[in-house]
């Protein structure tokens, strides 16, 4: 192509209402837009006034997705402003219904979103067809997250049981039990998962990232740590917005982040994973060395690579928890409420998510943020993009443009969060 | 079925949060038996083909909330022999409803970034508000139980057995024992349909009214008994205001509660 443009109305296989358009001039890439137009939702606009007690269940509601994700992030950050620390078995607790997420979000995107790109499927149904025995089994790993989910949270969208310091009913031993028993299984199919992934073709293209995610002392994090990057970041949460801010652009419902001073940079599964190799279980490096991944990276398309070996990581990390987990004297922490302000950012399926609330006395909201991992990505997939599609202007109009909804699906977008959060502030006229 | 066509289902989404669509891909054990018996014609989150209308079934997750969308939603609706709706945001507006409490009078300035990109209604509401709907299925998110269940009986061409009492009627069926009378608990359970198998009082928690409000809801009565034990006012109206704050029936207790 040497003049005209690649666009994709409704992008397929990822949560939320997308479109891409790049536009091309004397063979070189103009303009690269990811357009998202899925429309705003306002939560924190409508979080104001709200109880801090509501605030997990409200914002659940961004994502249908990630939910355990929204719970999470709002949870801790609430209990910081409080002065509260969620400890021991209730901490683990956590982290379990986290795996469950997390296995159930990366199975859904591994099989059902991405591998078809790279077998040449419109969809999962269609592969099925003839990879029959992997999807089903990829259905159930897929389904024992979702039980993990449903046992701890209640249900798999919009758990019921998560709350400001802890749960509301606490799952007995013999619960557990009976997923250990299937969660032996799915060890055994997530290594043959990360084998078989390792085994697709991958396009030969590397950038250099600024990889940002959480890491913590001793575990591959999850719930807690400090936000590091490969170029030298290292702040507490609590410093998130001295280091990152967000743009309003015009082809975008989302507000757009990059780092102060610097660009783009790349949350998720990739960043995690090389910037917290070490903290992953045996079997999770081995499984990695088996797909030939490098302790770092810097190819987005691998990124189903990484996907499935965090669900050999979180298996593994689910089937610790349940051997040692002792059922604790109280479900929740008790809480005080306290006027202040608090942070909490959670390692998401899809990467960091953010949040800041201001609170009152009562606990009431006065004021929230939240940033959610696509809005993070934006920058980053339409750089990828534009530096993917010029040396690759040769290919026929189709196939390149299937190859440029791939390239952004590597990010697993989820624009229903994306777009929950545009702000709709409201000034009074008295004041 | 050699020689007959398979019926065409088709997937849209509204403003929503994409988890009532995903209930479908959710369903581990049905979903390939089912991709046997329909075409799955139209459905972008988990497909690229796109297969052309008309189509048999339309299921519509989501709220009208821009004036496009206003517009879709009748294509959608000539494209489609059944329509059904599935969740809180089609059936109600969904929690992105709580705008409409807001008088747009107030708003003396609406500050974004750039607020002239956003194309936005004043009021999220439901797909029925706009079109023709054969059936509203409810929750937040919707019990894929059911959803089987109603894909299958309008298939099928037979009425859905979807309940409309309250989740009480769950409660006392799996025997759990009734928080609001033990526990002084804030429970919606007396006005709330069934559908979630009454999960919340089973851990130890009140019903906060994801369905919506089951049919004739005394939700008058409820609140002044809440009252009575001593909720305070702006606390019964915002517990009648999150997911299915602009149904009908809680629409009213919470504006009445607020006079």
């Amino acid at each position: 192509m040497k003049n005209g443009s690649i666009k994709v109305d409704y992008l397929a296989r990822v949560e939320g209402e997308g479109a891409l358009l790049v536009r091309v001039k004397n063979k070189k890439v103009e303009d690269v837009e990811f357009r998202i137009f899925e429309p705003p939702r306002f939560f924190e606009a409508f979080l104001r006034g709200r109880n801090y007690s509501e605030v997990p269940d409200i914002t659940a509601r961004i994502c249908g997705i990630c939910p355990v994700a929204y719970q999470m992030s709002s949870a801790h950050a609430i209990e910081n402003a409080f002065g509260i620390q969620v400890d021991g078995q209730l901490r683990a607790l956590r982290r379990l219904l986290y795996c469950g997420e997390w296995i159930e979000s990366h199975v859904l995107h591994v099989f059902m979103l991405h591998a078809p790109d790279f077998l040449g499927y419109q969809d999962a149904i269609q592969m099925a067809k003839e990879h029959g025995e992997l999807v089903k089994q990829a259905l159930q790993l897929k389904k024992i997250g979702n039980d993990i989910v449903n046992l701890i949270g209640g249900r798999e969208i919009h758990p019921i049981n998560v709350r400001v310091g802890g749960f509301y009913r606490l799952p007995t031993k013999q619960e557990l039990s009976v997923l250990a028993e299937r969660l032996k299984w799915a060890l055994e199919f997530s290594v043959k998962m990360v084998k078989f992934i390792g085994t697709l073709p991958f396009p030969d293209f590397e950038r250099d990232y600024e990889f940002v995610a959480l890491r913590h002392d001793h575990e591959y994090p999850f719930n807690e740590g400090r936000l590091v990057s490969n170029k030298g970041l290292n702040i507490p949460v609590s410093e998130y917005e001295a280091h990152f801010a967000e743009e309003h652009v015009e082809h975008s419902n989302a507000l757009q982040s990059h780092k102060i001073g610097g660009g783009a940079y790349f949350a998720g599964p990739l960043a995690r994973y090389s910037l917290n190799f070490d903290k992953l279980t045996k079997t999770a490096q081995e499984s990695a060395r088996s797909a030939k991944l490098g302790k770092i990276c810097n190819n987005p398309f691998k990124s189903i690579i990484v996907r499935s070996v965090e669900t050999v990581y979180a298996v593994d990390e689910a089937l610790r928890i349940i051997r040692e987990y002792e059922m604790p004297g109280a479900a929740a922490v008790p809480i005080t409420p306290r006027a202040g302000v608090g942070y909490g950012c959670t390692e998401a399926p899809r990467g960091l998510l953010y949040h800041r609330y201001r609170l009152d006395e009562k606990g009431s909201v006065l004021d929230a943020k939240i940033v959610p991992p696509t809005s993070q990505n934006q920058k980053s997939i339409e750089q990828d993009l534009k530096s993917f599609v010029e040396p690759r202007l040769k290919l026929d109009q189709e196939e390149l443009t299937w190859q440029c909804e791939q390239a952004i699906r590597n990010y697993d977008p989820c624009i229903s969060c994306a777009t929950h959060f545009l702000r709709l502030e409201i000034r009074d006229e008295a004041s | 079925m050699p020689g007959k066509k398979k019926p065409k289902l088709a997937v849209w989404k509204f403003s929503s949060c994409d988890g009532c669509q995903l209930s479908l891909l959710d369903c581990e054990d049905e979903l390939l038996a089912l991709a046997d018996a329909i075409e799955i014609a139209n459905f972008p989150e988990a497909s690229r083909a796109v297969v052309k209308g008309p189509y048999d079934l339309s299921l519509v997750e989501g709220s009208i909330t821009t004036p496009h969308d206003a517009e879709r939603i009748h294509q959608v609706r000539r494209a489609s022999k059944s329509l059904i709706t599935i969740g809180a945001c089609a059936t109600a507006g969904g929690i992105q409803a709580l705008r409409n409490f807001k008088d747009v009078k107030d708003f003396i300035n609406i500050v974004y970034a750039n607020p002239k990109f956003i194309e936005t209604l004043n009021k999220s509401t439901s797909i029925a508000d706009h079109v023709f709907v054969d059936f509203e299925l409810r929750g937040c998110p919707i019990s894929k139980m059911q959803l089987v269940e109603v894909v299958s009986a309008y298939l099928n061409g037979r009425k859905p057995n979807v309940p409309t009492y309250s989740v009480c009627v769950e409660c006392k069926r799996r025997g759990t024992v009734c928080g609001l009378v033990a526990h002084g608990s804030f429970c919606l359970g007396p006005v709330t349909q069934a559908g979630c198998n009454a999960l919340c009082p089973s851990y130890r928690r009140a019903c906060f009214g994801c369905f919506g409000p089951k049919e004739t809801p005394n939700t008058t009565s409820l609140a002044r008994h809440l009252g009575e034990a001593g909720v305070p006012k702006e606390d019964l109206v915002r517990l009648y205001r999150s997911f299915n704050a602009y149904a009908d029936a809680f629409r009213k207790e919470s504006e009445s509660l607020e006079k």
